[in-house]
């Protein structure tokens, strides 16, 4: 039957035939969360879903913050004996891994989850009991790992795991498998958003927003999400491979058995490169949308920007041997990967000239925000270029694995990544909570973590310069490192006490901050055109958009689309390009099986590190939840 | 207003040299270890340009004045049109500084490939958790030297190293003369190392490898050819015979303890491969690969309790009586 045919009948109330007060009611009436306990663990709102995700992952970041300070504690002097070697190894692994697959994956995609919906004008985001579970993955990986590391049984091996050091012969115990089993967990989790992410972003964008209106942000987490979908089975393929060799005896990377001990290296770098990307790229979304909202005009250059969140995507993938420049590798290979590593710098210094071009030319008005951008200007700058020493093969030889690199990344990750997203915070809290936070308080914040930043880790580069390499947990005095490294320890925990102020802004203004209203900054996109913070449903009508800055092209009444049932939980899905209307689509009612399904699937990976039969029997569980979860209903669906 | 930016200058490179020119890539002794720092130099110095460019630019566009429009999509047509063409600027140039820079690297590797390639001597070092083997290599059995930790090699000439691994990863770094490569198991990697100038230069393990990842440290000795000569005579020599009691009692000690199941003292049954040879330990300048500085005390609390001072160590704790470990600290000492 074609559209033609019949001019389908009309179920329901219609949100076109409703006074706005009724309306609201209708619409809470359908998408509000459940109460109760049940009910809260049932919720598919993509918002309560975010907040858990953001709060999650701020406490790891706290966690992983105090690992850091115990590191740079012990390392304040020459011999300390503070922590012995056997802790000092499981705190730079828990530091790592806290602060990459725990911190800042998570919490990017999390900004996703809650802005991306908001930002394209639909109701919820799409398979939003995917991302449910998701999160209820993200969360049980979290306290796995760090139950672990309270139990002394914490991983050892470096974020990275390399064989043979995490493998059976030389890497006994349970500490190894923790590490796999807990990457595991994250890619499960990391991927599923990222499917949703592609799916929202493509079939379910308001009216009128066709491919050159989706801001920038969206269009970095989009891309962000394909870089996830492409990278994350690599390291699935390491971890589930040293699993094999640890538990079943296998020798896939066991030399002696004609296995090979870098083929991990490629594994894990494959995604490990991509990784800072799915870090640094949200970030640069993050900054996007910040510079026109502050420099009071729309961003310079929104397609090559749009080019290089593409091409920084793609190239992402051509640089990993760049972390294997010293195992050896033929030369020539070798300096291929010079080329493309310094390549990825075209695109990446465009994006920083487009942005620079935006300020050149707008208004700037220097809030915190702003601020914090400023800095990532600064110190990521800085990163970048050292990035690019890097990339030289020779030089490599000489910094690789020592504190020039830990410098390096720490000023791309916490420059690129950290100091946006503390931006993005006071820029996006007033939505997420309805409250400004403190100006005063946050600009404080901002010098202080400006400065302790660049004091603990500005050192690092020299001190690298002079030899000393990473992940020891302690150095002799006659190398003359110790003066340099209290130092270090000095920044550091200013750096950290930047954080408490912060924290303190945090909750000070959720609880007394001032009333924010709809949209504080006049910022241009949709997620400012709802209420702070949003109804559970979002709009109260789906809005129609004319023009990259929705709100300032429609100052006064920005256009709507009508026609959804505000009786069941209509969105409305659109064509990937044009983004026309094409049907009307049920998002999926809130259920409690996401819930039980992670937890038999987290059950089945903390199993399969004692027994393969964990495996078997662990789908059986898996198996129950998932019939439960997708049983049928008999609603009809995807009504054009 | 010269003299102190010539003071500031020098203070600085002191600070950036000075401190630890022991283990200080930017303290160069060989030709690649001179070639490696004036690579970081030069990307150093226009990395700091470049960055010293985009900063004056944020600053510029943050400060310069400008119309006040109510409107934010009210935009100028004109110097839209400027920035682009600015935009298209810095973007050819930063290709413009990568080329360069890629050039650079190529020439700076092509001329690493190139020193030592007539190396005569060839030295294998083996990576263990966590100490380092070392065996010269020589066409005559007999004349074979194994030691280890301590590499001799005779300044200004190239040195052959062949790098393996006999349990996890290891990474090879004397800064001063070369930069790292890794000991990888089941792949064999060659390093040529070249000193100009007599003197000690101390690396240490470059790649985590475990509990004691942080003291695997080793010394690289550069001296003239016949002093070189000279100590690789003294290795090839048998332990002497121990001359005192003291030192008698200590070698039946040894040789009757789980000493023998890990050391090599040649001249004697003990022959493991396990751990370091100590056929010349005495004669080396530390001890548990570079944990220690060689002194009897030293060897003595070693001895008595090396897990307290590199916990984690496969050296045993091995529960001596104070005259048995007196005994045994006499015979080592003898190992010159």
């Amino acid at each position: 039957m074609s559209r033609a045919d019949v001019m389908p009948e009309r179920h329901g109330v219609r949100d076109d035939e409703l006074e706005a007060e009724a309306l609201r009611h209708w619409l809470a009436k359908t998408w509000d969360a459940p109460k109760g306990l049940v009910g809260a663990l049932s919720s598919v709102d993509h918002k309560v879903i975010a907040r858990r995700y953001l709060i999650t992952a701020f406490v790891f970041l706290c966690l992983g913050g105090l690992n850091a300070v115990a590191m740079r504690v012990q390392l304040s002097g020459p011999e300390r004996g503070l922590i012995g070697p056997d802790l000092y190894n499981q705190l730079f692994t828990m530091h790592g891994i806290t602060m990459m697959f725990l911190f800042a994956v998570p919490i990017m995609q999390a900004t996703g989850i809650y802005l991306v919906p908001l930002m394209v004008g639909t109701r919820n985001i799409a398979f939003p009991r995917l991302t449910a579970f998701s999160y209820w993955i993200y969360v049980s990986g979290g306290i796995f790992a760090w139950v672990s590391f309270a139990l002394n049984i914490g991983p050892d091996v470096g974020w990275f795991g390399y064989v043979p050091l995490s493998g059976p012969e030389f890497g006994p115990g349970k500490r190894a498998d923790v590490w796999a089993q807990m990457i595991t967990y994250t890619e499960v989790s990391s991927l599923a958003v990222a499917v949703a992410t592609i799916v929202t972003v493509f079939k379910q964008r308001a009216p009128g927003m066709s491919l050159d209106r989706i801001p920038l942000y969206v269009w970095a987490m989009l891309v962000t999400s394909f870089v996830i979908v492409f990278a994350m089975p690599a390291v699935m393929i390491a971890s589930t491979f040293l699993i094999l060799d640890r538990l079943v005896g296998t020798h896939i990377f066991n030399p002696v058995e004609g296995g090979d001990a870098l083929l991990f290296q490629h594994l894990f770098w494959f995604f490990g490169h991509p990784e800072v990307y799915i870090i640094f790229l949200p970030a640069t979304g993050m900054v996007s949308m910040i510079i026109p909202a502050f420099a009071r005009r729309p961003v310079f250059g929104y397609l090559p920007l749009v080019l290089a969140l593409i091409s920084v995507g793609i190239l992402s993938f051509g640089l990993w041997v760049h972390h294997m420049f010293t195992t050896g590798l033929p030369k020539l290979g070798a300096s291929f990967f010079t080329a493309s590593s310094m390549l990825i710098a075209i695109p990446n210094g465009l994006q920083i000239f487009c942005w620079l071009a935006t300020l050149w030319e707008g208004r700037p008005i220097l809030k915190t925000p702003l601020l914090f951008v400023l800095g990532f200007f600064f110190i990521f700058v800085a990163g970048g270029l050292t990035g690019v020493m890097l990339a030289s093969v020779p030089l490599d030889l000489q910094v690789h694995d020592t504190y020039f690199v830990v410098a390096h990344f720490h000023y791309v990750l916490i420059g690129g990544a950290v100091f946006p997203l503390l931006g993005a915070t006071y820029f996006w809290f007033p939505k997420l909570t309805g409250r400004m936070m403190s100006e005063r308080l946050g600009r404080w914040h901002f010098w202080l973590a400006f400065v302790g930043f660049n004091a603990a880790f500005f050192p690092m580069h020299i001190v690298g310069l002079w030899g000393m390499p990473r992940r020891v947990y302690t150095y002799p005095v006659e190398l003359g490192w110790g003066n340099i490294n209290l130092f270090i320890t000095a920044g550091a925990l200013l750096f950290f006490f930047s954080f408490v102020l912060f924290t303190i802004n945090l909750i000070l203004s959720a609880r007394n901050g001032k009333p924010a209203g709809d949209n504080p900054w006049d910022a241009g996109t949709l997620e400012w055109a709802t209420s702070s913070p949003p109804p559970s449903y979002n709009f109260t009508k789906i809005p129609v958009v004319t023009h990259a800055e929705p709100l300032w092209a429609e100052r006064w009444a920005l256009p709507v689309a009508e026609g959804l049932r505000v009786d069941a939980r209509e969105l409305l899905i659109s064509s990937v390009a044009e983004a026309h209307p094409e049907v009307r689509e049920k998002s999926a009612a809130p259920s409690i099986w996401p819930f039980p399904a992670a937890l038999a699937v987290g059950g089945t990976f903390i199993g399969s590190i004692f027994t393969p039969w964990a495996v078997v029997w662990g789908s059986v569980p898996i198996a129950i939840t998932l019939v439960g979860w997708f049983w049928p209903k008999d609603v009809p669906e995807d009504v054009e | 207003m010269k003299v102190l930016a010539r003071v500031g200058l020098t203070s600085c490179a002191g600070f950036l040299t000075g401190c630890s020119g022991v283990q200080s890539a930017l303290d160069p002794h060989g030709p690649a270890g001179e070639e490696l720092a004036r690579l970081i130099w030069s990307f150093t110095a226009l990395c700091t340009v470049i960055w010293l460019m985009v900063m004056g630019v944020l600053a510029v566009a943050l400060v310069r004045r400008r119309r006040q429009a109510a409107d934010p999509l009210e935009t100028d047509v004109q110097s839209e049109h400027a920035a682009s063409r600015a935009v298209l600027m810095a973007v050819v140039a930063t290709g413009l500084v990568l080329v360069c820079l890629t050039v650079l690297s190529f020439f700076a590797n092509r001329t690493l490939a190139g020193i030592g390639a007539d190396a005569e001597l060839t030295i294998e070092v083996t990576g263990y958790q966590w100490w380092w083997a070392v065996r010269y290599e020589n066409s005559e059995p007999s004349r074979i030297v194994t030691t280890a930790n301590e590499i001799h090699i005779p300044s200004g000439e190239p040195v052959r190293l062949v790098l393996k691994s006999q349990d996890v990863i290891h990474s090879f770094w004397v800064p001063a003369l070369h930069g790292k490569l890794d000991l990888v198991p089941g792949v064999v990697n060659t390093l040529t190392l070249q000193a100009d100038r007599n003197g000690t230069y101390r690396g240490q393990c470059a790649e985590y490898c475990g509990a004691q990842h942080a003291h695997m440290g080793v010394l690289v000795i550069a001296q003239p050819r016949v002093e070189f000569d000279a100590w690789y005579e003294a290795q090839l020599q048998n332990a002497a015979e121990p001359s005192s009691e003291l030192a008698r009692q200590g070698r039946d000690l040894f040789l009757n303890r789980p000493c023998v199941m890990c050391h090599k003292v040649q001249g004697t049954v003990a022959a493991s491969n396990a751990g370091p040879e100590l056929t010349h330990v005495a004669s080396r300048k530390t001890l548990a690969a570079g944990t220690l500085s060689m002194s009897r005390g030293n060897l003595a609390a070693w001895i008595a309790d090396p897990q307290s001072i590199k916990p984690g160590t496969r050296m045993p704790t091995m529960n001596l009586t104070g005259d048995e470990l007196n005994a045994i600290v006499a015979y080592v000492e003898t190992l010159k």
